[in-house]
C-alpha cells in the first residue's frame, strides 16, 4: 500500500523541484501525444524549447519575442500572486487587461495628431488607472457586500470584452478606417507609441515595467510590513486578524494592485506590439498570467522564469506548427500539461509518501 | 548530397537573413484566424491551400498555421513565417492587415496577399476579396420567393461596407419578387459564435421570419432553424453546409442553398504566377465569373420554377450581363442612388454605408 502522509512544513526541496520535474513529465508525455499524431517527438520538443533561442535562422529575431510575450505575462502574474498569498483569487486579470488598453489608448487617441513628450506617461498613468478602477468593482463588492472575488472578477471579463466591441467599432474607431471596427494605429502616432527602447532587443516599456514590477514584489513580500499582513492574512486569516490586520485593506490593495498591473500590460501592449484597439484586441494574457504565477510558485523570481517559459513554448509552439504542421490545438494541450503536471506534482510539496503498511494519520 | 545543398542553402539564407530557402519549389504560406476544422471561412481558405499543392505538386511546398489571433502575435508569426523560407504568405482575415504592411515592409523580396482589407503600403503586398454581394442577390430571390410570413432575416456581423452590401444585395432582390416584404436586421457583433448566432435566429423566427441568412460563419442559426420542422428555411454560409442540406427521413433540410466562399482559382492564380514570373500587385474582387463566389446545390424545398429563376441569375452573373446592384434603387432616405440602368461602382460598394430605399432598420454606430 502506498500512504500520503502530510509533511508538517511544505518541503523546501520539492518546491523547487517540481516546476522542473512538471516540464520533464510534460516533454516526455506531449512526445508521446506528437508520436501518435505522426510527428518526430523529439524533433518537435526540440522546436519547442530550443529553436526559439538556437536556431540560426530564427533565434535572432524570436529571442527578442520572447520578452515582448513574457512582459504582459510576468506583469499581470506579479499582481496576481500577490492577492493570491493573501487568499483574494482575482480571475479577471483579462477584463482589467481589456479595460487599461481601452482607457490608455482613449487617451492617446485624444490627443491624436498632437506631438508631446507628456502623452505616453498619461496613457501609462490611465491605462493603469483603467485597470484599477476594475479590479476595484469585485474588490468593493467584496468588502461592502462580502460578494464572491471570483464570479464578479470573471464575469467583469465578459461586460470588458462587450465594451470593446463597442469602442472599437463606436468611440476609437479609426475615422479614416473606411468604416471597418478598430482604432487607429498608435505605432504609428510617434508620441503615443510604446517602441523598442534599444531595437532589435524586445525591450520595450513594458518588459521594464514587468522587471521593475518583480523587484517591487520581491521587496514588498519580504522586507515590508505589508508583505507581511498579505501572507498572513493568507496562511492564517484568525492570526492575521488579531495582529491587527484590517481584511477589507488587503482586499482593497491586492485588487487594486492586480487590477492596475494588469491595465498597465495591457496598455503597453496597445500602444506596442498590438498597436490597436480592436474587436479581437485581448488574446489571452489574463488567464495564462494565473498558469504563470502559479508555475512560479507564487514567488517574484519564479514568475519572472515561469514568464520566460511560458512565453518559450508559444513561440515555441508556433515554430513547431509551422515547421512540422503540428496541429493548434496540439500545442494548447502541451501548454495544459503543464499546469496539469506542476499541480499533480506538487503533492510531493506538501506530502510525503510511505510505502507498505502505514500507521493511521 | 541532397542533405548537403540543403544545408548550404539553409546556411545561405541564414546569412543572407532572408527567406530563399531552394530554388526549385515555391513556399506558399497561410495564416489562418479559426481552425482549420471550423467549417466555415478558415476551412474553405485551406481547402483553396490544398488546391494549390494539388495542383503543383512537388513544385510547391505549402505551410499553414491555423488559431493566429489578430494583433501582435499575428505580426510574430508572420515574421516566423518570411524567415522560414516561405515565397508567398496568404493572411486570411481582415484583422491581419496592419500587421501584413508592416512585415512587408521587412521582407521586399516575398509576396504577401491580405484577405478583405484596403491596404497596399509596399510593392509586395496585394489584397484579394470576393464579391459576395452577387451569392446574396440569389439568396434574396429564393427568400422573397419562399417566404409566407413575407418577413426574411439577415443575421449581420459588424456594420462594415461589406455586410452593409451584403443586406442591401439581399434585400433588393427579394424586393423585387416580393414587393411585401419586409427585412429584419439582427446585429450579431462576432462573425462566429454558435451561442449568439443561435439567439439572434431564435429572436427572428420568434418575430414570424421565416427565411434567413447569416453573415456569421456557423451552423448554430441553420440547426435553430431545424427545429421549425419546415416552417422556415436558410442558406449555408462560407462553406456548403450540406449536412443540413436533407432531414434524416429524406425530406429537405433547413439549408436550401448556400453561399461558397472559393478562394482556390485565385490562390492557384497567384502563386502558378509567382513560379512563372508573371506575379503582380494586384488588388482583386472577384465573383462567380471567376468561380470564387459559388450557389451551393439548391434543395428541393425550392419550387422548380424558383430554381429555374435562380439558376438563371446565376448564370447572368456568371456571364457579366447582369450586375446586382442596378438602377433604378434609391437610399433608404429616398434620395436617388442609382438611375435606371446605371450600375453601381466599385468605390460606392466598398464604401458603402447606407441602406437602400424600403429598409427600415437603422445602421448601428
Amino acid at each position: 500500500m502506498i500512504h500520503l502522509v502530510k509533511r508538517p512544513q511544505p518541503s523546501r526541496f520539492w518546491t523547487a523541484v517540481t516546476p522542473i520535474l512538471a516540464v520533464l513529465l510534460t516533454m516526455v508525455v506531449g512526445g508521446f501525444m506528437f508520436a501518435a499524431l505522426g510527428k518526430p517527438p523529439l524533433e518537435a520538443i526540440r522546436t519547442i524549447f530550443w529553436d526559439p533561442l538556437f536556431h540560426e535562422q530564427f533565434a535572432a529575431y524570436s529571442r527578442p519575442q520572447l520578452l515582448i510575450k513574457a512582459g504582459p505575462l510576468i506583469l499581470i502574474a506579479i499582481g496576481l500572486s500577490i492577492g493570491f498569498r493573501a487568499g483574494i483569487w482575482n480571475i479577471g486579470a483579462e477584463g482589467q487587461y481589456i479595460m487599461g488598453a481601452i482607457a490608455g489608448a482613449g487617451v492617446g487617441l485624444a490627443f491624436y495628431p498632437m506631438e508631446s513628450f507628456i502623452i505616453f506617461p498619461l496613457m501609462v498613468i490611465a491605462g493603469a488607472l483603467g485597470g484599477w478602477a476594475w479590479g476595484m468593482i469585485p474588490a468593493v463588492l467584496k468588502t461592502k457586500f462580502g460578494t464572491n472575488e471570483i464570479l464578479v472578477s470573471l464575469m467583469l471579463v465578459y461586460v470588458a470584452e462587450s465594451v470593446l466591441a463597442s469602442v472599437s467599432s463606436g468611440l476609437l474607431k479609426n475615422p479614416d478606417g473606411m468604416g471597418f471596427p478598430g482604432s487607429r494605429n498608435l505605432q504609428q502616432y510617434d508620441s503615443a507609441a510604446n517602441l523598442e527602447i534599444i531595437p532589435n532587443t524586445g525591450m520595450h516599456w513594458g518588459v521594464v515595467a514587468a522587471f521593475v514590477a518583480v523587484i517591487f514584489a520581491y521587496v514588498l513580500l519580504t522586507r515590508h510590513i505589508r508583505g507581511f499582513h498579505i501572507q498572513l492574512a493568507g496562511q492564517a486569516p484568525r492570526a492575521a486578524r488579531f495582529a491587527g490586520v484590517r481584511p477589507a485593506r488587503i482586499i482593497l490593495f491586492c485588487l487594486g494592485l492586480s487590477g492596475a498591473l494588469a491595465g498597465m500590460a495591457g496598455l503597453f501592449e496597445v500602444a506596442g506590439p498590438s498597436g490597436q484597439i480592436t474587436i479581437d484586441f485581448n488574446s489571452g494574457y489574463g488567464f495564462t498570467a494565473i498558469i504563470v504565477a502559479f508555475l512560479g510558485r507564487l514567488h517574484p523570481v519564479g514568475i519572472l522564469l515561469a514568464g520566460l517559459l511560458m512565453a518559450l513554448t508559444y513561440i515555441g509552439g508556433e515554430l513547431a506548427q509551422l515547421m512540422l504542421g503540428l496541429p493548434g490545438a496540439s500545442i494548447q494541450l502541451f501548454q495544459g500539461m503543464l499546469l496539469f503536471f506542476l499541480l499533480a506534482t506538487d503533492v510531493f510539496t506538501n506530502y510525503r509518501i510511505r510505502f507498505g503498511q502505514g500507521e493511521a494519520a | 548530397m541532397k542533405r548537403r545543398t540543403l544545408l548550404a542553402s539553409a546556411a545561405f539564407a541564414a546569412t543572407l537573413g532572408t527567406a530563399a530557402l531552394a530554388q526549385d519549389t515555391t513556399k506558399a504560406c497561410f495564416v489562418y484566424v479559426g481552425p482549420i476544422g471550423d467549417g466555415g471561412w478558415t476551412y474553405q481558405h485551406h481547402q483553396g491551400a490544398l488546391a494549390v499543392k494539388e495542383a503543383y505538386g512537388d513544385k510547391v511546398e505549402i505551410a499553414w498555421q491555423e488559431s493566429v489571433p489578430e494583433g501582435a502575435d499575428a505580426e510574430r508569426v508572420l515574421t516566423q513565417m518570411a524567415l522560414s523560407g516561405c515565397d508567398i504568405i496568404f493572411t486570411t482575415s481582415f484583422g491581419y492587415m496592419d500587421a501584413t504592411n508592416s512585415v512587408a515592409a521587412k521582407f521586399p523580396n516575398i509576396k504577401f496577399e491580405h484577405s478583405t482589407g484596403y491596404k497596399r503600403e509596399h510593392p509586395n503586398v496585394s489584397t484579394y476579396n470576393a464579391r459576395f454581394y452577387e451569392g446574396r442577390a440569389v439568396v434574396g430571390h429564393i427568400a422573397g420567393k419562399m417566404t409566407q410570413t413575407n418577413k426574411i432575416g439577415y443575421i449581420a456581423s459588424f456594420p462594415i461596407p461589406e455586410v452593409i452590401m451584403g443586406i442591401n444585395s439581399y434585400y433588393h432582390h427579394a424586393k423585387k419578387v416580393n414587393p411585401d416584404v419586409e427585412l429584419v436586421v439582427t446585429w450579431a457583433y462576432t462573425w462566429f459564435d454558435p451561442a449568439k448566432e443561435a439567439d439572434a435566429a431564435r429572436a427572428m423566427l420568434d418575430q414570424g421570419v421565416d427565411v434567413i441568412t447569416a453573415h456569421t460563419d456557423s451552423t448554430a442559426p441553420l440547426a435553430e432553424i431545424a427545429k421549425q420542422d419546415g416552417k422556415a428555411w436558410g442558406f449555408g454560409q462560407a462553406s456548403d453546409m450540406a449536412t443540413f442540406m436533407t432531414n434524416d427521413d429524406g425530406t429537405p433540410g433547413p439549408r436550401v442553398a448556400s453561399i461558397i466562399d472559393e478562394w482556390s482559382p485565385y490562390y492557384v492564380k497567384r502563386v502558378g504566377a509567382l513560379m512563372d514570373g508573371t506575379y503582380e500587385q494586384v488588388d482583386s474582387w472577384a465573383g462567380m465569373p471567376e468561380g470564387e463566389v459559388v450557389i451551393g446545390e439548391m434543395n428541393d424545398a425550392i419550387p422548380a420554377d424558383v430554381k429555374a429563376e435562380a439558376q438563371a441569375m446565376i448564370d447572368a452573373i456568371t456571364a457579366g450581363e447582369y450586375h446586382p446592384f442596378t438602377g433604378p434603387i434609391n437610399k433608404a432616405d429616398g434620395s436617388p442612388w442609382l438611375a435606371e440602368g446605371e450600375t453601381a461602382s466599385d468605390g460606392d460598394l466598398l464604401g458603402m454605408g447606407f441602406y437602400i430605399e424600403g429598409i427600415t432598420a437603422e445602421i448601428p454606430n
